[in-house]
């Protein structure tokens, strides 16, 4: 990996408190790439957040180097750093006493904008983190949680900065409003690329948003730090594998998408076929159903007793209840394989054409991989 | 003659309205000395409190000295205060024992009050302000300051009210201010003078009371004010 693509470099960094005998973190040493967006998670106690905090110093390490994009975070004024470093914490922290413009307005303000410019520039992030104009003139505490959130990120994206740090965001809002929020902001982070360092306790959060996790152990020891199919696949130890939990399976399905796999064509015949070919076909996959083609478009499906006597076309095919693309993931094809009378996943592109079929036994190969 | 006839006649008596010992001369004396012992106190006090408000340092220590400061009586403070300064000459008739009395009146509240409405802030406030790059004092002037204004502007209340209140002493080490009606009344046994002396006295804290928690409607920011 070339030296630039570092953005932001912990070198043996250490926090240790006075009158304790461990410290919160003790020689932690972690590289983020430019783009990545970094998970840190482990139980409480592991320092992740003390982390997290040591990277715009609101926690000053106690040794150890901090480098961002190349430069050394203690050789600056600390609130010079953090103009530079978006920063969301889990208890939002807007300022009651500030319309929702002013709290987003906030660090172009203090980096000197003119009035327009910042306005401009608010009228532009409300709408980027989906939330109406009218709220600009509103206070904080007319707003719900959720939207609250909302505008804590957009408050910390004001100046555009290279690095986000988010100090479990989305912890405070219920589970419903979380999942829509960490959606949208995956999607937001695809657009704006940035450099995201975000602390979370919950694993399953971990593995949805990161493009690595880096598991932290009592004391800021870095048990594992990679991709969370890789940890899934591979956990580095025990202490990962029981912070991973169980269904570690599902979970790394749901990670793959289903072009992962191999799609096969399946049992599939053309409606205009005899019901000796159809036969055959059964006969071939070992199945007692076949899908019924139209073309390039899948209409449904047969079972076998109902050609007796009867060719494709004279009988009415039953359509599958679900079909997948293929950027869906394979946890999804499971579940379409587990609860449809057909045994199988049926995969189709954009525009509705027919692709193939995934079964149980492709997928679980995938599993055990 | 009962006390309210008495009330009335000094009332209706156009010497108490008129001359250079007038009711006005009174109501100014009391006045000014109390406006002058709360914002000297709040002076004095005020840097003190938001320092340790914005460090939280050792700001449980300070309130305990303030509040032992409280315990000593305004009327001991003005007895020492005047024994000193008559040393200097400058004792009896002038306003300064009273006003060095009223002022360590004023201070505690207006020192503990501070203090506690820096604290009251939201650490997530204050870190997110940090966090977003506000230098110390900026986050002092911006953040914690506006929103511990409510609390201040009830300090500075407290203060001002108890110090009108008390300046009646002023007419002890004989100064003015509305306390000369009540020492007067007692030195010429006129009821309807004492009462006249409370009365005022105790309308001008009222007064003071109202006009003071309109002042602190109108600083209390706009989005603390919101109903949640």
């Amino acid at each position: 990996m070339a030296e630039t693509d570092v953005m932001i470099r912990l070198q043996s960094v250490t926090k240790q408190y006075a009158g304790t005998e461990l410290p919160a973190v003790g020689d932690l040493s972690l590289d983020i790439e430019r783009g990545e967006f970094v998970t840190l998670v482990g139980p409480s106690g592991c320092g992740k957040t003390t982390t997290l905090k040591m990277i715009n110093r609101i926690i000053e390490p106690t040794s150890g180097k901090i480098l961002i994009d190349g430069v050394d975070a203690l050789s600056m004024p600390a609130h010079e750093l953090r103009r530079s470093i978006g920063y969301v914490i889990q208890q939002i922290g807007l300022f009651p006493h500030r319309t929702i413009a002013q709290n987003v307005g906030t660090v172009p303000s203090l980096l000197g904008w003119e009035d327009s410019r910042i306005a401009e520039r608010t009228d532009e992030l409300i709408e980027v983190v989906g939330l109406e104009r009218e709220m600009l003139d509103r206070y904080p505490s007319e707003l719900s949680g959720g939207q609250q959130q909302r505008v804590g990120v957009a408050r910390a994206l004001a100046a555009d900065p290279p690095v986000l740090l988010m100090d479990e965001p989305f912890g405070a809002v219920d589970p419903i409003v979380r999942g829509h929020l960490q959606q949208e902001f995956l999607e937001l982070q695809r657009k704006l690329g940035k450099t995201v360092v975000f602390v979370t306790h919950d694993i399953d959060e971990a593995i949805r948003l990161g493009t690595r996790i880096a598991i932290l152990n009592i004391g800021g020891v870095l048990e594992q730090y990679d991709t969370p199919t890789e940890i899934l696949s591979n956990p580095a130890n025990q202490f990962v594998e029981d912070f991973l939990g169980g269904e570690r399976g599902l979970k790394r399905l749901g990670l793959l998408p289903i072009s992962s796999a191999d799609i096969v064509r399946g049992p599939v015949a053309d409606r205009t076929s005899t019901a000796e070919d159809a036969r055959a076909v059964m006969a071939e996959h070992e199945v007692d159903w076949i899908g019924v083609l139209d073309g390039d478009r899948l209409l449904g499906w047969v079972e076998a007793s109902a050609l007796d006597g009867a060719d494709l076309s004279e009988v009415e095919p039953r359509p599958f209840a679900v079909s997948l693309t293929a950027d869906a993931s394979l946890r999804e094809a499971l579940d379409s394989v587990v609860t449809g009378h057909a045994r199988t996943a049926v995969v189709v592109d954009r525009e509705g054409k027919y692709r193939g079929m995934l079964d149980l036994e492709a997928i679980s190969e995938e599993i055990t991989e | 003659m009962n006390v309210l006839e008495q009330l009335i006649d000094f009332i209706m008596d156009p010497s108490t309205w008129t001359g250079p010992a007038s009711f006005w001369t009174r109501l100014f004396e009391h006045l000014w000395v109390s406006v002058a012992a709360t914002l000297i106190g709040i002076v004095l006090v005020f840097p003190l409190a938001l320092y340790l408000g914005h460090t939280k340092r050792g700001s449980q220590a300070a309130t305990a000295v303030v509040n032992v400061g409280r315990a000593v009586p305004s009327f001991g403070i003005l007895a020492v205060a005047f024994l000193i300064l008559v040393e200097f000459g400058a004792g009896v008739g002038t306003p300064w024992a009273v006003l060095v009395a009223l002022i360590a009146l004023a201070a505690p509240p207006v020192f503990t009050n501070t203090i506690a409405g820096i604290q009251s802030v939201d650490p997530a406030t204050v870190e997110a302000a940090r966090g977003m790059g506000l230098t110390g004092s900026q986050v002092l002037a911006r953040i914690e300051l506006p929103m511990a204004m409510p609390l201040v502007m009830e300090g500075i209340r407290i203060a001002f009210v108890q110090v009108i209140a008390t300046a009646t002493l002023g007419a002890l080490v004989a100064w003015g201010g509305l306390g000369r009606y009540i020492i007067d009344g007692f030195a010429v046994r006129d009821n309807g003078q004492i009462l006249f002396g409370a009365l005022a006295v105790g309308l001008l804290a009222i007064a003071a009371e109202v006009g003071f928690s309109l002042i602190q409607r109108a600083v209390t920011p706009r989005g603390l004010r919101v109903a949640r």
